[in-house]
């Protein structure tokens, strides 16, 4: 019998019950006599949306290309000040500057991991970690003078979408909520295609990447622009969700918890993340009572965590291909190799030309080309 | 006949050591060619100066009348040539078919948006690789075991798929680096009939083989390296008693 989790639509069940159950939490938690109407059991949710949304961006670099990057946060600044600066100088609504906030934190990431890209593992993660602390003290210092410095910018607007004001806990939990809702289906949807896999090649092997054809350098500057695009995006619903933002919410332990989000619910993997997300920011508020001990027993499970279980607690899972129908379809199949010089073996009948698949783009040349240019 | 590879006076060194000093040879299309020589004569270092691997200090890759010299390796893999590694270098934690996909990868054309939103075109090209994947399991005899992952393969059956991964490049030209290694008898015997099969698709194999039963079987021509240099090129019948050679492989007697 299969595992339940290799049957083929659990991915999708799962995923449309867990959102299903996330979208009645709101209701839930406002009846259940909670102190406020649940709105700080709202507000947590939404601190675990916004870094579930952060994980999934750096998973794509973490996770899925392998690529080591403790700077994280930069990104998430970089968009987070675009909509900040935007919104209090040129009062453009939050929603405009949500892309133009993923494109800075994306143009950004390009103009400082391209040179940096032939770094491996922990090299790259040094570096990584001198570009957050950099753009921190940038933000700090108030180069240039648009930043604010410390004080940070306030006053930032509330998104508006179709004149309706996003304003309590419970409208920007369906705010942020349903931007990751998109952002997974969307990953899943990357994660099981050609881009997905080539990440995935990338980060297994590159050499052997590249020795198949793969523009090694050229996915691994991808992966860190479509995480950085994401990571401002979220940035954006930081700002506006705050009102306030300073670069304290952008230090460096920001990207280390982003980091232990990926590997601690399991990396690559999409609910795996999502887990994490849960478990880094909702358990210790669930345990506030226990006071400063938390972190110390947090710190403790964290340890435990890698020692039995390094692959994280959701790990990924395998794609799912339907080629069972072309199992024996061809001949000389079944393990067994052909005899010597067996005919079964021209190109001609073995595979049809016109079964190939016709995939536009440069083909090597073929025999007769090489003839007609000799 | 043509020629489809020429390497013309390759020079690489490490540090002191000369690997490959003034190699040149050329490939003829559709043969078989076997490189061949002591170990640390420099045969990984060429087949690792054509793919782009390696930079030359000096000379000239040409491949079918265009210059590939300092080209990168993706490149040359999507100008038609593939290869396969002496320590095998499969995605050992991914599955047998997703290791033969990442061979049709430069052979598709989704880019990014086309493969976040999964439309038609990325559907229809995502299901003809799979197809052509399948093919080329099965050409080399691994269709079976498409959903195993490649760690979980037997040695001989890795190498195989290393081949059926190369193949799905779609290439012209084929560089295997000690197909041989590690397989029995048996499974070498099959293996000249599949290198047989990939020159009668069209396909020029450029192969390192320390089996001399199989290079003296399969390969039409042989060029024999030591201390980076040619020594001799030829049938294998003259290679055989070539006293260069046997020279190089058994040593000088003493005068």
């Amino acid at each position: 019998m299969m595992e339940l989790t290799q049957q083929r639509y659990f991915s999708l069940v799962s995923g449309a019950v867990f959102f299903a159950f996330m979208a009645a939490l709101p209701l839930i938690l406002s009846n259940i006599g909670l102190d406020g109407d649940g709105r700080y059991h709202i507000g947590v949710l939404n601190d675990i949306g916004l870094y579930a949304l952060l994980g999934l961006s750096l998973n794509i670099i973490l996770g899925d290309a392998g690529l080591f990057s403790m700077g994280h946060g930069a990104f998430y600044a970089m968009g987070a000040y675009t909509t900040a600066m935007l919104n209090t100088k040129f009062a453009i609504p939050i929603l405009y500057t949500l892309p133009l906030a993923g494109c800075v934190a994306a143009f950004f990431a390009f103009l400082v991991t391209m040179p940096i890209l032939r770094l491996r593992g922990d090299y790259l993660l040094v570096v990584t970690i001198g570009i957050v602390e950099i753009v921190r003290i940038v933000l700090t210092n108030d180069v240039g003078g648009a930043t604010g410095g410390a004080n940070g910018i306030a006053n930032i607007a509330r998104p508006e979408i179709f004149g309706y004001r996003i304003i309590t806990p419970t409208q920007f939990f369906y705010l942020i909520w349903g931007f990751v809702a998109v952002t997974v289906v969307v990953f899943y949807a990357l994660n099981h295609s050609r881009f997905g896999r080539a990440l995935n090649y990338v980060k297994q092997d590159e050499l052997a990447a590249a020795g198949n054809g793969i523009d090694t350098y050229r996915y691994k500057l991808m992966a860190f622009v479509l995480g950085a695009f994401w990571a401002g995006m979220a940035g954006t619903l930081y700002a506006s969700k705050m009102k306030f933002i300073s670069p304290e919410a952008f230090s460096f332990s920001e990207s280390v918890l982003l980091f232990a989000i990926v590997i601690l619910g399991g990396a690559g993997s999409i609910p795996g993340v999502i887990l994490g997300a849960f478990m880094l920011i909702g358990l210790p508020e669930l345990f506030r009572e226990l006071a400063d001990a938390r972190m110390m027993f947090f710190g403790l499970a964290m340890v435990l965590m890698m020692i039995f279980r390094p692959q994280g607690f959701l790990p990924t899972r395998r794609r799912r291909y339907h080629a069972k129908q072309e199992v024996g379809k061809f001949s000389c199949a079944a393990g067994s190799l052909c005899p010597l010089d067996n005919p079964v073996f021209t190109l001609d009948s073995h595979v049809p030309e016109q079964d190939l698949p016709l995939f536009d783009g440069p083909r090597p040349l073929r025999d007769t080309e090489l003839d007609e240019k000799a | 006949m043509s020629t489809i590879l020429s390497l013309q006076n390759l020079i690489k060194t490490f540090g002191g050591l000369m690997a490959v000093a003034g190699v040149s040879f050329d490939v003829e299309d559709h043969s078989i060619v076997g490189l061949i020589g002591p170990n640390g004569a420099g045969k990984t270092t060429v087949f690792n100066l054509i793919t782009g691997n390696y930079r030359p200090d000096s000379g000239t890759v040409i491949f079918a009348r265009r210059g590939i010299t300092n080209m990168p390796t993706h490149k040359i893999v999507q100008l038609g040539i593939a290869r396969t590694f002496q320590t095998i270098r499969l995605f050992q934690e991914m599955s047998v078919l997703e290791n033969v996909l990442s061979g049709c990868h430069c052979r598709m054309r989704a880019g990014l948006f086309a493969s976040m939103f999964h439309t038609p075109g990325q559907r229809k090209e995502e299901r003809l690789a799979v197809q052509r994947a399948m093919r080329e399991l099965a050409f080399v005899g691994l269709d079976e075991q498409y959903t195993n992952l490649a760690k979980n393969l037997s040695y001989g059956n890795q190498r195989l798929l290393e081949i059926a991964r190369a193949l799905a490049t779609e290439p012209s030209f084929l560089i295997l680096d000690e197909p041989a290694g590690g397989m029995n008898t048996q499974e070498t015997q099959d293996l000249m009939g599949l290198i047989r099969a990939i020159r009668s698709r069209g396909i020029t194999v450029l192969l390192i083989e320390h089996d001399m039963h199989l290079v003296m079987e399969v390969c039409e021509k042989l060029v024999v390296l030591e201390y980076g240099a040619v020594i001799a090129e030829g049938g294998p019948e003259e290679i055989k008693t070539n006293p260069q050679v046997i020279k190089a492989y058994l040593g000088a007697e003493d005068d």
